[in-house]
């Protein structure tokens, strides 16, 4: 692997820039693919980052004008649609997209072309919303961003309401994104379950693989609901329905309990491929296999199902019967059980290990950490009376927060650091790594502990300014800081990414000393993937190479 | 493993300076900050009304089992993390390969099962006491109106309507008289929460909800929307006056009256009376009988404006005519565009409706 | 780690996995089912729920002959796929061709239903909550159909031009099952719809 030739193109690529880019446009190559998608979702998190640091400058003073209430809460409404549909999801797409293949010894997805046509949806569906932006005011007056928040309640939603264009943008551009990602899904299930190399049964897969199944599999179901609902939605505004219209006798809590249906699996599945990198990236730094392997799974599995039932603990203060709310804390407070286990099955694996304290594991630790405050405020939640004071407040902007970036991310990160090597073929830098870890941990801990106070004093969400005087500000202050913090740190991020392209260290095929088969591929790994197709013994085909004397197959 | 450059945490030092940094940070500020009046804070953990107070005692056992799995789950990752590290002079060679361990894995799905059972037990009590409440015969009752971005009260068996400040009577163990509302709503979702009375309930549109509170002490209780509902939602808020006994009764017998009819403010009222005014809002004993705003028979007997937006002075009344937008840009109100003259006889108008 | 040490040794048992396009078939037909179930619940929600307009008893008439059309349809594209897969390709096309033809029907039919139902009964998608759901729910189910007429004309239009051959026989096989997939959710259309809701 020559070391001056760029990182991520062929060795010794002297094509013309142009016909280089071709290539990635036109490509069906699961690795290019999952490149784009990641470098995709990158771009939208700088975007979404900027929307919250609006917002937050806007918030961080009583009264404050830094912006109008028209512009705070188009910030709001798009912070969240893009950090969920366009910066978490295509960047784990990306990484399952990647890595599926690689770790399952086959030559590329189910269906390459469908892998294709899934990314370049999803992000055309990126364009089309951020395109509502430039709609507003000019263009014939269509409409500005939209700014019914990001589960668009009806009836803000109807023509009444929502005049102009900005809410169809959020429906089409979630409805084209939507079929992106039930391509994804049905091809990470077919490539899966039909493409192993021998000996890979289901219960020799990593579990990373596992784990992506079964998000595939929560995808298939919970997409749909949204993409229905969403074409109730425009038949409303468009062909005069009524499907949410209250005035014909139609149900506003039946767009609720539509889109929690789709909305609480959906935060699983951006969830589930976090625990995947967490579970791939703990055993290797602790030098342990991890623990219970049956039970993940199971435990998993579980996860996927009861998901499925906990929908209305975000409608819990919509006036339903005692009976269903207590049917709905239920079910949300057993999700907690399969969701404790993995957490101790992690304790586990680290438990009487060899930790090393590198950049993955340190965001994986950071991980820990947070889930497991995350997971417990979400007990909070799901004790529905409780929840009808801390609901629509901030604790709940905190809570969510906690996971999305105290986990999803933290663990995003450590699968940046983590994976880096195998595609690129550099190595990163440890020390700026290490920089980025504690200037993000401490942003987000000034932010998101902080943020709970005000929930618990009476802020609601969504409001683009507060009153002085109700105890808020000195926490409105400390949350705002925290976010320059976290803009240092990713900004170390992407700063180590670009630079080690150039200036990193030859990586060599397995850096860490890991076990899956990605690692005993070059890096990066050549387009075919494998010159022959592996035969496995075990769930860790790389340790039985390297330890012939004490393989995994003897033990399970 | 395969080493590239040193394996080493971030030196204590450096974590020590940033941590200091950080406390500098905050002090300063926290040094600035006004004093709050803890009245005025509308913190969940101030119960004053049952649910609330229901409320709060199920948290503390939220909080203590929460609080214990924390310090448990905790003390297992700090103490892996420092037991388990890698050591300066580590041989190189690759610790037992434990794969499960079924006791263990059994205890710790069993525990958190019975945890759940607890709680979930503790909780549907809860829940049911609140929501299935009965209303006893001498509770005041309510209609609550939720409309964009303001709040409609109606007493239907005291004949009272008013707007954004709701006016209910002390409830204890000598005069209980609880207030059960019914919540509707005009147009989009909203919510009304008072977190110091009662956990949020929210009114949606085409269907009916109710809740209830029993505030056993006097004051002004704050609080405000909690349900996205378009530009203003953060200005439409909410005052709880928990009157006593016969404080209430004042006020409602004053809420009874007609409109105060002055003879001074003749000019100022038909202006009102023959503008846009008449289209949104009503006054009780006149022609004007709008419903899409605020009833302003008794203006002058609340506190603010704009659904809390502004406090109910002159110049605030004439300000919000004249450019609703200054104080809350977005609402529903349109600028008047009446000339000096005419904004300066109708602001006396309505400063006569006590 | 070099790959060539990972190979594949000749006294292996058979590796035998699922086929792909049946696994990508069947998940596509997962996540179509659970935009048809909203669609089904929604209708369910607001039966008798409208304020006012027709009902469905003052409107619906049972289409009994396009239901027989389109459930054989079922029954001739299976016909058509085991001709294919016994290398009878005359017979394929024939088959083909009067699914195709059933199909149609099927789609006419609820052309004129809905003519009749717009224009002599003044039923439209906005009239009220009955009207909203019946043209959604139908009109998804029919828009299904659209496509799979689609993708059977191009197959038929292939044939015409000796493209299909045996085997192309598991593939005609992974589409037959959106075919049937979209006679199963025409059944449960069509009892909650004609016969429940009536």
């Amino acid at each position: 692997m020559s070391s001056e030739s760029i990182a991520l193109s062929t060795v010794g690529d002297a094509r013309p820039i142009g016909e280089r880019l071709h290539d990635w446009v036109i490509t069906v190559d699961h690795k290019k693919l999952g490149i784009l998608y990641i470098v995709y979702g990158l771009i939208f998190l700088i975007i979404g980052g900027i929307e919250a640091t609006i917002m937050r400058i806007q918030l961080i003073v009583p009264h404050n004008h830094f912006v109008s209430p028209e512009v705070f809460n188009r910030m709001f409404t798009m912070h969240g649609t893009t950090m969920i549909f366009f910066v978490v999801m295509p960047i784990l797409f990306g990484f399952g997209t990647y890595l599926i293949p690689l770790m399952i010894g086959a030559r590329d997805m189910a269906f390459p072309r469908l892998n294709a046509f899934s990314f370049w949806m999803t992000a055309f569906g990126g364009v089309l919303l951020y395109f509502s932006f430039i709609g507003g005011n000019g263009l014939y007056g269509a409409g500005n961003a939209p700014d019914v928040g990001w589960f668009a309640y009806a009836p803000l939603t109807a023509r009444a309401f929502s005049p102009g264009h900005s809410t169809d943008f959020w429906t089409l551009a979630l409805l084209v994104s939507g079929v992106g990602s039930i391509g994804t899904a049905v091809n990470f299930i077919a490539t899966i379950l039909c493409m192993r190399c021998p000996g890979m049964t289901l219960g020799k897969m990593p579990l990373l693989v596992w784990l992506n199944l079964i998000m595939g599999g929560m995808l298939i179901l919970a997409i749909s609901p949204l993409t229905a609902a969403q074409i109730m939605l425009s038949i409303d505004r468009y062909l005069g329905g009524h499907f949410f219209d209250t005035q014909a006798g139609g149900s506003a809590a039946l767009w609720m309990h539509f889109f929690w249906i789709f909305g609480h699996p959906e935060v699983y599945i951006l969830v589930v491929p976090a625990f995947a990198f967490a579970s791939e990236i703990i055993p290797v730094f602790s030098r342990k296999p991890i623990f219970g392997y049956p039970v993940m799974v199971a435990a998993t599995i579980c996860i996927g199902f009861i998901s499925f039932s906990v929908w209305a603990h975000h409608m819990f203060t919509i006036g339903m019967s005692s009976y269903g709310n207590t049917f709905f804390t239920v079910t949300s407070m057993i999700i907690a059980v399969p969701t404790g286990i993995k957490i101790f099955n992690w304790l586990g694996t680290m438990w009487g290990g060899k930790i090393h304290f590198k950049a993955p594991m340190l965001f994986c630790i950071g991980f820990l950490f947070q889930f497991l405050i995350a997971g417990l405020t979400g007990i909070m939640l799901a004790t529905s009376p409780f929840d009808w004071q801390l609901g629509n407040s901030y604790f709940v902007v905190a809570h969510f927060h906690y996971v999305i970036a105290g986990a999803i991310l933290f663990t995003i990160f450590g699968a940046f650091y983590y994976w880096y090597p195998k595609a690129s073929g550099r190595m990163y830098n440890e020390t700026l790594a290490k920089w980025h870890f504690w200037l993000f941990i401490i942003g987000f801990h000034l932010t998101f502990d902080f943020m709970h106070i005000p929930g618990i004093l009476g802020m609601p969400r969504r409001i683009y300014t507060y009153e002085p005087g109700r105890g808020w500000e000195i926490w409105n202050l400390i949350v705002t800081i925290g976010v320059f913090f976290q803009i240092a740190g990713v900004l170390a991020f992407v700063a180590n990414l670009l630079w080690s392209l150039w200036k990193g260290e030859t990586a060599g095929n397995d850096p860490w000393d890991a076990w899956t088969l990605e690692w005993s591929t070059s890096s990066p790994p050549p387009d075919y993937d494998f010159a022959a197709t592996p035969v496995v013994q075990s769930r860790r085909p790389l340790w039985d190479l390297k330890h012939p004397e004490d393989p995994d197959w003897k033990y399970e | 493993m395969k080493g590239h450059g040193q394996t080493r945490i971030l030196g204590r030092n450096k974590a020590g300076i940033a941590v200091w940094l950080i406390g500098a940070l905050l002090a300063a500020p926290l040094c600035c900050a006004a004093p709050t009046d803890p009245s005025q804070i509308p913190n969940i953990f101030a119960p004053q009304s049952t649910p609330a107070h229901s409320i709060f005692r199920l948290s503390l056992l939220v909080l203590a089992i929460t609080g214990a799995i924390f310090a448990v789950v905790f003390s297992l990752l700090a103490y892996s993390v420092t037991k388990f590290r890698k050591r300066v002079d580590d041989d190189g060679r690759e610790p037992p390969q434990v794969y499960g361990s079924n006791q263990v894995e059994l205890a710790w799905t069993v525990i958190p099962i019975l945890i759940v059972l607890v709680l979930f037990l503790a909780t549907a009590r809860v829940i049911h006491s609140i929501q299935d409440a009965p209303q006893p015969p001498r509770a005041i009752e309510v209609i609550a109106i939720g409309h964009q971005f303001w709040w409609e009260f109606r007493y239907p068996a005291l004949g009272v309507v008013t707007a954004n400040e709701l006016h209910v009577p002390v409830s204890n163990s000598s005069s209980s008289t609880p207030t059960f509302l019914t919540l509707l709503s005009a147009d989009t979702d909203h919510s009304f929460w008072v977190p110091r009375l009662a956990g949020k309930t929210d009114l949606i549109p085409n269907r009916v909800n109710h809740t209830w509170i029993d505030p056993e002490q006097t004051g002004i209780y704050l609080g405000q929307c909690a349900q996205y509902c378009g530009v203003q939602h953060a200005k439409m808020l909410l005052r709880v006056y928990v009157d006593s006994p016969e404080q209430f009764n004042h006020w409602v017998e004053e809420q009874k009256k007609p409109a105060v009819a002055s003879d001074a403010v003749v000019e100022g009222r038909r202006i009102f009376e023959s503008t846009a005014c008449v289209n949104c809002h009503a006054v009780s004993g006149t022609i004007a009988d709008g419903h899409f705003g605020p009833d302003l028979t008794h203006l002058m007997s609340r506190d603010t404006i704009a659904s809390g937006a502004a406090s109910n002075t002159a110049e605030n009344l004439r300000a919000w005519i004249q450019e609703p937008d200054a104080i809350k840009p977005g609402s529903l109100m349109p600028p008047m565009q009446l000339n000096k003259k005419d904004m300066d006889a109708l602001t006396a108008y309505l400063l006569t409706l006590r | 780690m070099s790959s060539a040490t990972l190979t594949r040794s000749t006294a292996q048992p058979a590796w035998v996995l699922p086929s792909r396009g049946r696994v990508g078939m069947f998940s596509l037909i997962a996540a179509e089912s659970a935009i048809f179930t909203i669609f089904v619940v929604a209708y369910i929600f607001y039966l008798g729920k409208s304020v006012s307009g027709p009902t469905p008893k003052d409107v619906l008439e049972l289409p009994i002959f396009s239901t027989i059309c389109l459930l054989s349809s079922s029954l001739t594209i299976h016909l058509a796929v085991r001709a294919l897969r016994q290398a009878k390709v005359g017979v394929f096309g024939l088959w083909w061709l009067l699914t195709l033809t059933l199909g149609a029907i099927f789609l006419v039919s609820t052309g004129r239903e809905w003519h009749h139902l717009i224009y002599d009964k003044g039923l439209t998608v906005s009239t009220n909550l009955f009207g909203t759901t019946y043209y959604s729910l139908v009109g998804l189910h029919a828009f299904h159909v659209t496509v799979g007429l689609l993708a059977i004309a191009l197959t038929m239009i292939l044939t015409f031009l000796r493209k299909v051959k045996p085997e192309h026989s598991e593939r005609a096989e992974v589409f037959s099952l959106y075919w049937h997939f979209v006679d199963v959710v025409w059944v449960i259309v069509f009892t909650v719809v004609y016969v429940i809701g009536r």
